[in-house]
């Protein structure tokens, strides 16, 4: 429906036609009146019943249109018609002559009217294009700025931590999104990470995002745990968020000193720890935000050893499709974690985003926002061991044949060459039995048993420390991910009542390291000469 | 390498049960020769059964899963497991790895008998 179209029309002291001389002069300023075509108006409706040219002056109805024509000295007009539509009238003031129009004159306008009518109602429909496209054109404006607002809600830069690497990707389906991360440094040192996802996309999405992630940052600036800052925000968000909507979130915190990594889970897909070549999920229950308040949050925690990393996506990534119609999915995700190498920097999130281009194939319109978190605890730094190096002495060096009992020869071995030491009783006990845990595992899992593979053996000393390397030449033979024993676990079946080896190690000397090369895993057991938690 | 040879022998004083451990327990104590012990221990239905650790000079992480799997049975038949002969090194193995939360360690025999019940 055409409302408000303006069309122009011609009064005063001008002929439309057969005026041969003298040539038009520029109309004064007052000479063009814009009128509303309205549809209801009396004249519109007599107008659909009597085309052609009429006179104004002989039309006698209450019209507010024709009022206007009157008031503005029209004599003559005549509609323009396109497709059976009124779009305008073509309208004439008196002659200059002050003759009246001839029939001649009004045959012309009709034959010349019937030919406007088109071309004013393509100039008619150009014009809207043209504000159509300056509105579409205000809207993309908008969300631009939408866009760069919801970019400083961000993270502008990433915590730099000595050892850790954190690297990030945010890529929203459309201008803006509702998946959001967040990752800073606490007072205390420790390390702030969540990931989240508000249901739908878009607008609204990122409406509530914003809202979610300042109730996020106000929760750990009260130096929370993740379980109670993930029931704090639930309860705060709750009467704000509009029903059916909904947010999932990860919460984590990582102490950087020592790689604890404490988590809770608000119904967000599970995150992944790769240590060695394993995968495992961190699992902890608990509710979306904003479904119903009172929630409470599973905590759970974890340890990110030197070389391990940690995952955490949104399901914009899973649940992305192929041409045909097959699911990402979480098994191709955790076998793509086991198979990348490479877990430096960005390289594990380009890996990523790379598998995930070559499974949607190009031209893949995304259906939802894909957001990575990687966190990767670095292997100790080279410059440091180097450093360390060079202050180390080698107090033994041998080597063993690969056989089932062999780690008495180890114990042996590492008994005498530390007995200028001076260890107490305790401590030399303690220290045999991580060096026969170490050197069992490097003969039956680095160097699987076989007998013509040796494991080497170097004591080292410093000036405050002890250092016993155990290397096998397994060629990187992955260590069993073995969960921390637990004795109830055990004992109720559900656990296997082996794998206690790692855990006694780190229970019994200051330090475990493992340190894998390219053909080989180093276990590496410090113990503190002068001080720490055994010292003498 | 040479290893001290894995025994276990099994007494009783008055109806409790004592398995003297020798030697050492690792992978070479055959899960099948504690289990032997164990299962001849349990044929009086005693209440406990004490195990000796006097003459146990290594004990590893397999020693270990062997000494759960052990106590996970005794649990399930209500059996109470004491121990004593530890040396000083074991009994903190036995600390750390919770052990002694559920086998009660004791220094000596006479000690173990006199708190069996």
């Amino acid at each position: 429906m055409i409302k408000n179209i303006t069309r122009f029309s011609k009064t005063n002291s001008q002929e439309m036609v057969s005026s041969p001389t003298p040539p038009p002069r520029p109309l004064p300023p007052d000479a063009i009146r814009a009128f509303d075509i309205t549809p209801n108006d009396p004249l519109t409706i007599f107008l659909q019943g009597h085309p052609g040219v009429f006179d104004a002056a002989g039309l006698n109805f209450d019209s507010p249109m024709l009022r206007a024509l009157k008031t503005a000295g029209v004599r003559l007009a005549v509609p323009l018609v396109s497709q059976g539509e009124l779009v305008g009238l073509l309208n004439l003031g008196p002659r200059l002559s002050e003759q009246d129009y001839s029939s001649d004159d009004r045959g012309l306008l009709n034959n010349l009217a019937s030919q406007a009518g088109p071309a004013v109602r393509v100039a008619q429909l150009v014009r809207q294009q043209q504000i159509e496209a300056r509105e579409m054109e205000r809207l993309a404006q908008e969300l631009q700025v939408a866009r760069l607002i919801q970019q400083t809600l961000l993270p502008k830069e990433l915590p730099k931590i000595d050892g850790w690497q954190i690297a990030t990707h945010y890529q929203p389906a459309r201008a803006v999104g509702g998946d959001f991360y967040d990752c800073y440094e606490r007072p205390d040192g420790r390390l702030v990470i969540v990931i989240g996802d508000v249901t739908d996309k878009g607008v609204p999405a990122a409406l509530v995002m914003a809202t979610t992630r300042a109730i996020l940052r106000g929760a750990s600036r009260r130096m929370l745990s993740p379980g109670a800052a993930l029931e704090r925000s639930n309860d705060l968000i709750c009467p704000e968020i509009p029903p059916s909507m909904f947010i999932t979130c990860l919460y984590a915190i990582l102490d950087p000193s020592t790689g604890k990594l404490q988590y809770a889970n608000a119904g967000h897909d599970l995150p992944y720890r790769r240590c060695r070549e394993q995968v495992e999920e961190l699992r902890a229950t608990g509710m979306p935000l904003g479904l119903m308040p009172g929630m409470k949050y599973e905590e759970k925690e974890t340890v990110l050893e030197p070389g391990d990393s940690l995952l955490m996506y949104t399901d914009g990534l899973v649940e992305a499709h192929n041409p045909q119609r097959e699911m990402y999915g979480f098994p191709r995700l955790q076998k793509l974690l086991v198979t990348i190498r490479d877990h430096e920097g960005t390289a594990l999130i380009r890996s990523l985003l790379d598998d995930l281009a070559s499974f949607t194939e190009p031209g893949w319109e995304q259906e939802d926002d894909v957001t990575l978190v990687a966190v990767r605890h670095d292997h100790r730094a080279p410059s440091q061991r180097a450093q360390a190096a060079r202050d180390w002495i080698t107090i033994a060096d041998f080597t063993i044949p690969s056989e089932p009992g062999n780690e008495r020869i180890a114990m042996r071995g590492v008994e005498e060459a530390v007995s200028p030491l001076g260890l107490s009783t305790e401590r030399l006990e303690r220290l045999k039995t991580a060096v026969a845990e170490a050197t069992m595992n490097a003969i039956e899992y680095g160097n699987q048993n076989r007998g013509d593979l040796v494991v080497t053996i170097r004591v080292m000393k410093s000036a405050g420390q002890l250092a016993v390397r155990i290397t096998d030449q397994g060629g990187r033979q992955e260590i069993p991910n073995t969960p921390t024993p637990d004795l109830e676990a055990k004992l109720a079946g559900l656990q296997s009542p082996r794998g206690w080896g790692l855990f006694l190690i780190k229970n019994l000397v200051d330090e475990m390291n493992i340190i894998p090369s390219d053909d080989s895993n180093t276990f590496e057991l410090v113990l503190n000469l002068k001080e720490g938690k055994y010292a003498n | 390498m040479q290893t001290r040879e894995f025994r276990a022998q099994v007494r009783y004083v008055n109806h409790t049960a004592i398995i003297d451990l020798h030697g050492e327990i690792d992978a070479f104590a055959e899960e099948p020769l504690l289990n032997q012990a164990y299962t001849q221990a349990t044929r009086e239905n005693p209440q406990t059964i004490i195990l000796n650790f006097t003459d146990v000079d290594y004990i590893n992480s397999k020693g270990i899963a062997l000494i759960v799997g052990i106590l996970a049975n005794a649990r399930r038949a209500g059996i109470r497991l004491l121990v004593y002969g530890l040396s000083e090194h074991y009994q903190e193995i036995f600390r750390i790895t919770r052990l002694s939360d559920f086998m009660t360690v004791f220094p000596d025999e006479a000690s173990a008998l006199g708190n069996k019940e």
